[in-house]
């Protein structure tokens, strides 16, 4: 009774198709192709071989300085976003009254776009420093300091969420039993509510993980990259590359290949890492 | 005792660990403590909800401040000479057109939900129904598609977009139906696998062709996923920055909020700290009006999204 459908293909997939084909497929393809040439337009490309890559990782391309901060801030976002997450998840599935009220107050900034979020901390962070009379662009480490606290505001309520739901789907025999068992709370969280809720863990670390390391409109908004470039992320450094220095466009292209296989190398990795410590109820 | 000692203050609390260990003393103290821990809890609660709310107050409370005394006196209160009325948000109307970036905003962000979550179901569907290695395939370059950062794709992308024409606002509702895809026919998908085979097959011996059994009976099943679809997608594309900027550029009148909202500030160094503070407060009104107004579903979309990826 299917094979009815399937001559029905244009009218179901061609719509998405083609905005999949011109928005995604087509450009993932001409991209890999210009990475490997030397084009202000995509039509005056000429093949230039590897020639991109090796400058990309040269010196005054800031692109290894622009990963390694990338690199640390998703560290420590990962790390912070995900202990202060669980915790209040924790502490909002205990049975508290009043927790949809608090769930609702900690989700909200996550709708808060990534630009308008970067202007609210920036003024925030600038009207604090003023009184030690300096600003968030002055040192690399307030700039580094101010990225961190505005993840953690922005992403805590999401993977709370997240948290909570993976909570809320531990059945309470099993943290009964233990408990009866002489477990203290501990040991029971430590010895069964972690292992039960890590397909929440795998999820909250997929997404914190991409997203720290895709950082772009906050990146902008916050620092963008003052001081001399040394707060300047990944995703920025490359759309700079692209955009305000001309010639440099399959320089640019080329950073962007090299970002989107660490990209997926460490979303791969960790997807396989962490599925393999879920357990089944 | 133990319904006494939860109705007593927190002062009288301490007592019962004086005293002596018969059961219901005992009993008593663990009610008591589990109390002092709750106060404790709430405590955190209530300072957590200080730091979430605190950002958002301190931009609502600095837009009525002039422009100086927002840089001079951060934290004081709008009162006296500090105040200014809404001469701030006057000035920010003025200074970007801000109201003209909503409305294109709002036509973007509609336009673009409904198309996505309209012809991803359909796509979704016809790839879990019909199995060929093509289908396949094309499954998962739509998984793969939502690993990909942007900038890899950046570049070709807005040159494919100047070619055809797409840099005005309909031609963003093409792109962001590409871009959607991934996630929302991967969301789709998962839940069409779920709905039994049976009652389409009793549609279709009914009378149904294929393209009557989606519309009448599975599209109907779809729409709780299709809330959740549509919420996740209006959140990224409402607050998206990258694509509209570089796609439709700022010598158009179809800018958006956050592109007008940058090129207030990034141009010339947010000289005009009253009219910003006035605008971030206005970019975050719809938002948060939007949440409120359907929070139950954000949260579960939220939930949906997560549990399927």
């Amino acid at each position: 009774m299917l094979k009815s459908l399937k001559r029905w293909g244009a009218l179901f997939m061609g719509p998405t198709l083609v905005s999949f084909g011109l928005a995604f497929l087509a450009p993932f393809f001409i991209g890999l192709y210009l990475s490997l040439c030397e084009f202000t337009t995509v039509t005056d490309a000429s093949f230039v071989g590897l020639k991109n890559y090796f400058t990309a990782f040269s010196e005054g391309q800031g692109f290894v300085q622009a990963l390694l901060f990338t690199a640390a801030v998703t560290v420590i976002a990962v790390i912070t976003v995900n202990v202060f997450a669980f915790a209040i998840a924790y502490i909002l599935t205990r049975k508290l009254s009043g927790t949809n009220f608090f769930r609702t107050v900690f989700f909200m900034p996550n709708l808060i776009g990534g630009i308008v979020l970067g202007y609210t901390w920036q003024t925030i962070f600038n009207a604090i420093l003023l009184h030690w009379n300096t600003t968030l662009v002055t040192n690399a480490t307030y700039g580094f300091v101010g990225i961190i606290i505005l993840l953690n505001w922005q992403m805590v309520g999401y993977m709370m969420i997240i948290y909570i739901a993976g909570l809320q789907s531990v059945p309470p025999e099993l943290t009964e039993a233990a408990e009866i068992d002489g477990a203290g709370r501990w040991t029971v969280l430590r010895h069964v509510t972690i292992p039960m809720v890590m397909p929440s863990i795998t999820i909250c670390l997929f997404l914190t993980l991409s997203n720290s390391f895709k950082l772009y409109d906050q990146n902008l908004a916050l620092t963008n990259g003052q001081p001399l470039d040394m707060t300047e992320m990944a995703a920025l450094n490359i759309v700079n590359t692209v955009y305000n220095r001309i010639g440099f466009e399959g320089v640019g292209q080329a950073k962007a290949v090299v970002f989107f296989l660490i990209v997926s190398a460490i979303a791969f990795i960790q997807l396989r890492a962490t599925r393999g410590k879920e357990v089944e109820a | 005792m133990s319904t006494a000692s939860l109705s007593t203050t927190s002062t009288h609390s301490t007592m019962p660990t004086s005293s002596t260990t018969s059961p219901v003393a005992s009993a008593g103290s663990k009610s008591a403590s589990a109390r002092v821990s709750h106060a404790v809890l709430y405590a955190i609660l209530v300072a957590l909800t200080a730091v979430f709310i605190g950002p958002l107050l301190f931009i609502l409370v600095n837009s009525f401040k002039g422009r100086f005394f927002i840089a001079d006196a951060p934290f004081a209160l709008p009162l006296g000479e500090y105040w200014v009325g809404i001469q701030n948000y006057i000035n920010g109307l003025e200074e970007t057109n801000f109201f003209t970036a909503a409305g294109w905003s709002f036509f973007i962000t509609i336009l673009s939900v409904i198309v996505i979550v309209f012809f991803c179901a359909m796509t979704a569907y016809y790839i879990t129904r019909i199995k060929t290695w093509w289908t396949n395939a094309l499954y998962l370059l739509f998984v793969f598609s939502m690993v990909v950062p942007f900038q890899m794709v950046m570049f070709p992308t807005v040159k494919i977009a100047d070619i055809l024409n797409l840099d005005n606002p309909l031609g963003m509702v093409v792109l962001y139906l590409g871009f959607g895809a991934g996630l929302s026919v991967f969301i789709f998908s998962g839940f069409v696998k779920s709905i039994p085979l049976s009652i389409e097959e009793a549609a279709m011996i009914d009378g149904c062709g294929p393209v009557k059994n989606y519309f009448l009976v599975v599209m109907p099943m779809l729409k709780p996923v299709m809330i959740t679809v549509a919420i996740l997608n209006a959140m990224w594309v409402w607050n998206d920055y990258l694509l509209p900027y570089l796609v439709i550029g700022l010598s158009t009148p179809y800018k958006t909020i956050p592109v007008v909202v940058q090129q207030l500030v990034g141009s010339r160094g947010a000289n005009d700290m009253g009219a910003l503070m006035a605008m971030l407060v206005l970019a975050i009104i719809p938002i948060v009006v939007f949440y409120l107004a359907s929070q139950k579903h954000i949260i579960e979309g939220v939930v949906a999204g997560a549990v399927k990826g």
